[in-house]
């Protein structure tokens, strides 16, 4: 039989400044540490850039309104697409990682704990330059401030001619230093998820959150290291003279745009794979039955990683490829559909004869399952490269993926947020805060990005700060605006929520949703070594065989 | 411990609900734009032109497709939550644990496998169809110029140029008159694209690309640049103006005269000949041959100024040439200190330019 203890409760020295807390965070090795500041820090930039977003949706909201000055609204929409998808996304799939994955595989640290200390100090100091562009860029001339050429800085509005100020120099520079954090901590996970694994634990008894974690930390290693030497050979062409991107001089502007998407495709799957990580974990646990075609699961993922590495130029339809260049990359975006096809129909297989309880990490799973369905479609729509000649660069492909990052990843993470912050801290997050926080937020979502496709249809492209009246934009774009608000101060309980309910909460005890993984065998929160004794296991649900000791699951296995 | 289930019947129709509502009013709110005729609303689903028109019939078809695996996978998601929600009593027991099936695994890898192929066919088919088109004999040659934030036109077989409308002629019944467009940048990379007439084609500074339209009705058709290129990225709208195919010889003949040469405005002419408005404007036969500007030449045939920023009026030229940074701020246009008298000079001149 399995050995897990389940370990009692640490009595935790009461702290006693504010000083030695800071303190013992800036020492801090311990992985549930940083990862909880990731995610911490993360929440704090995703309200900061929320607050662009709003910004931005108030400018929008009536035509031909003033405001945002169109330089401040190009600020901010640069910002608010750096910082969610570089220090809102990367960091929560960074935080997710670090937390969980010692947890589930019952090990008691990192493989590396000093790098994932380092890891997260150069992302923390990496979003804290970004951000001090507003000071520190306007340089000579009074030119520029943050950086003003949007997340994925086509060149050659990069270059020394048309950027000048220092505004684009924080924009490689900061990203330079999160990627140094994102590149470590990739390492770490996938190292301690190979060699750190507990007595029993296989490869294929290991949770499926895991599983997941190691391909995406394999994309990272893989997709980053393009956008950083992009951004290298931008800094010479800027300081030292070169021409890779400075079309003025024989550059070429369209291989900036190969390699910013060889990285940003497989962004897109690094940061929707972590939402599939949560959503694995929760649906068997609130249907009440192992995960559907586990083997299958595994393996889709793993062909999704291997896929979005051949689509990127699907970013690119309207740059001029030639007509087998578009069909190829067609081909390839669609062929992605089908493992991910697989994995919605297993997600659907698990619900499907359970006994479904609607938590609210189970709520929050049943909008991503529905959101990312329609996003998958949409993003269907747009592999038709003739079709995406007419959206791409539209409102529709903003409402596309903001469906998939806001609808899919978002609702995936705080599907995890709900479920593991009992464990993280101990008490449970206040149920009908929880619930407003939801439907806000869902509704409001919805009013948003559901509605936003429409503009595009009609021909409005994005980044425009603003529109004239009279093309059937402005009731669409009012509409949307309103979403935003509701969005806000969905986010707004949320953030109540995690504050109010560490101190009022309810106490969670080790195992507050009846599951099956690892990491609900330890005290909640978990004591700096995770696990009294070394746990050993049996199967790919440790705790249902310890619960249910007449039908345990390695007899199936 | 187990946490208790609270009203949760409720929520599940309080949510399929408000999905369906939400749906009905969104879609029923947008039929009358996407798909009616709505003056000065660019809908991609009413084309005026080929391509468009081909890229309709095909995102018809992706668009059914779309639907119906929606409307299945939105189904069995709400039918798996109803039927199998957590009911009264059942604590006491889990369901019967199942670990998986191949052979229904089986089945959902081969149904998208063979969507997937049609998809393919179906897309393959419209790209070579639309990106392999040769230009039939008679073809309009056009050149468009990105420029931050403006665009520049140019007929080189005519000999025109102009900025910020392109004329083409219509086909109708018997003649077909397509138009093929060499797109090039001066600068940053922007994109042609005017929805009623194809998709969007990229202006990439050292490279050439092609795209071609073939309108059948005459009109006004709005477009933007739809690749940002800076502060004023809003603020660089397209006109393609179809007309007959006699209007279309009426406005060549027009546009390949000399600039006028009133006399009325003698003054003002060399208001604009002393200052360095040459240095970027060009007015053909005269020592005005900048070339960062739009050609001014005829500037009183188009109809707006500073690419589609405002109306082209005697009020908005003077606003223009006196401020342009209030216009249009950052376009590189300078305010050029004038004197209302000055101003006043100029604008009558560039009025006689027709």
């Amino acid at each position: 039989m399995a050995t897990q203890e389940i370990a009692l409760a640490e009595v935790r020295q009461p702290t006693t400044s504010l000083i030695d807390r800071l303190h013992s965070l800036v020492v801090t090795v311990d992985h549930k540490k940083l990862g909880l500041m990731y995610i911490g820090t993360a929440i704090g930039f995703l309200v900061v850039a929320g607050l662009m977003a709003l910004g931005l949706r108030l400018q929008l909201a009536v035509p031909n309104n003033t405001f945002l000055e169109p330089d401040v609204f190009n600020r901010f929409f640069t910002m608010h697409g750096t910082s969610m998808v570089f220090l809102v996304g990367m960091a929560l799939v960074s935080g997710f990682g670090n937390y969980l994955v010692p947890l589930m595989i019952g090990t008691r640290d990192m493989a590396f704990p000093r790098l994932n200390a380092f890891g997260y100090w150069m992302y923390l100091f990496g979003g804290l330059l970004l951000y001090f562009s507003y000071l520190g860029a306007p340089g000579l001339a009074g030119h520029g401030s943050a950086p003003d050429v949007g997340w994925f800085a086509y060149a050659p509005l990069t270059g020394a001619a048309f950027s000048r100020g220092h505004s684009t120099d924080y924009w490689i520079l900061s990203l330079l230093l999160t990627s140094i954090g994102s590149t470590v901590s990739a390492i770490n996970v996938i190292a301690t998820a190979v060699s750190l694994r507990c007595k029993g634990m296989t490869l294929m008894r290991m949770p499926l959150l895991v599983w997941l974690m190691i391909v995406v930390n394999f994309m990272i290693l893989l997709a980053l290291p393009a956008l950083s030497a992009a951004q290298i050979m931008l800094l010479i062409d800027r300081y030292l003279g070169g021409h890779f991107f400075d079309t003025q001089a024989g550059g070429s502007a369209v291989i900036w745009q190969h390699f910013f998407w060889i990285f940003g495709h497989p962004e897109v799957y690094i940061l929707i794979i972590p939402a599939f990580a949560c959503v694995s974990e929760i649906v068997p646990v609130f249907s009440r039955k192992p995960i559907f075609g586990y083997p299958v699961m595994v393996g889709a993922t793993v062909m999704i990683g291997l896929i979005s590495t051949s689509v990127w130029a699907h970013h690119m339809f309207s740059v001029g490829m030639t007509s087998v260049s578009n069909i190829f990359f067609a081909i390839s975006t669609f062929t992605v559909a089908v493992p991910t096809g697989i994995k919605i129909f297993n997600w659907l297989g698990t619900m499907y004869g359970g006994k479904i309880r609607f938590d609210l990490p189970m709520l929050f799973c049943i909008a991503f399952l529905f959101q990312f369905l329609i996003a998958g479609l949409t993003g269907m729509m747009l592999g038709v490269a003739p079709l995406n000649w007419q959206l791409t660069d539209s409102y529709f492909v903003v409402a596309h993926f903001h469906y998939t990052l806001v609808g899919g990843f978002l609702c995936g993470m705080f599907a995890g947020f709900y479920y593991w912050y009992p464990k993280a801290v101990g008490r449970l997050l206040d149920r009908r805060l929880g619930l407003w926080h939801f439907w806000l937020f869902v509704i409001g979502f919805h009013v948003t990005f559901d509605t936003m496709h429409f503009p595009g249809l009609l021909g409005m492209p994005r980044r425009i700060f603003t529109y004239d009246a009279g093309r059937g934009w402005d009731t669409l774009n009012f509409v949307t605006s309103i979403g935003g608000l509701l969005q806000a101060v969905g986010i707004l309980c949320f953030v109540i929520n995690i504050i109010r309910s560490a101190k009022k909460g309810k106490l969670a005890g080790n195992d507050p949703w009846d599951a099956w993984t690892l990491e609900w065998t330890t005290s909640s929160p978990p004591a700096e070594y995770n696990f009294a004794t070394e746990p050993v296991v049996r199967s790919r649900r440790p705790l249902w065989d310890l619960k249910h000791p007449e039908d345990p699951d390695w007899k199936y296995e | 411990m187990r946490l208790h289930l609270y009203r949760h019947r409720k929520m599940v129709r309080a949510l399929l609900l408000f999905a369906f509502v939400l749906t009905c009013v969104i879609v029923a709110g947008q039929v009358e734009p996407v798909l009616g005729s709505t003056d000065g609303v660019t809908s991609i689903f009413r084309p005026l032109s080929q391509p468009a028109q081909e890229i309709k019939e095909t995102s018809y078809l992706v668009l059914a497709i779309c639907a119906v695996i929606f409307v299945i996978v939105a189904g069995l998601l709400i039918y798996a939550m109803v039927r199998f929600r957590h009911r009264a009593g059942d604590e006491a027991s889990e369901p019967p644990q199942v670990y998986g099936s191949n052979q229904i695994e089986l089945a959902w890898t081969v149904l998208p496998i063979l969507i997937v192929f049609v998809l393919i066919l179906v897309t393959s088919r419209t790209i070579a169809d639309i990106q392999n088109r040769k230009p039939p004999p008679g073809t309009v040659q056009a050149t468009v110029v990105g420029h931050q934030w403006w665009w520049e036109i140019r007929y080189p077989e005519l000999g025109i140029v102009t900025a910020n409308e392109l004329h083409v002629p219509a086909s109708d019944g018997t003649r077909r008159l397509p138009t093929f467009l060499k797109l090039q940048s001066a600068d940053v990379a922007h994109s042609f694209w005017v929805p009623q007439l194809a998709g969007k084609t990229d202006l990439i500074p050292n490279r050439e690309n092609l795209m071609w339209i073939e309108p059948t009705q005459p009109g006004t058709y709005l477009g933007n640049c739809a690749e940002y290129c800076g502060m004023q990225h809003a603020r660089m709208l397209i006109r393609v103006i179809v007309q007959s195919p006699a209007e279309f010889e009426r406005w060549i003949a027009e546009q390949k005269r000399a600039a006028a040469e009133e006399p009325s405005a003698q003054a003002g002419r060399q208001v604009f000949f002393a200052n360095s408005c040459v240095n970027c404007h060009t007015i053909r036969g005269t020592s005005a041959q900048g070339a960062f500007g739009p050609d001014l030449t005829h500037l009183m045939s188009r109809e707006t100024l500073a690419s589609g920023a405002a109306p082209n009026t005697t009020e908005t030229l003077r606003a223009w040439v006196r401020d342009p940074q209030k216009l249009k701020v950052g376009c590189l246009m300078p305010n050029m200190q004038l004197s209302d008298t000055e101003v006043d000079q100029i604008v009558s001149y560039l009025q006689t330019l027709k």
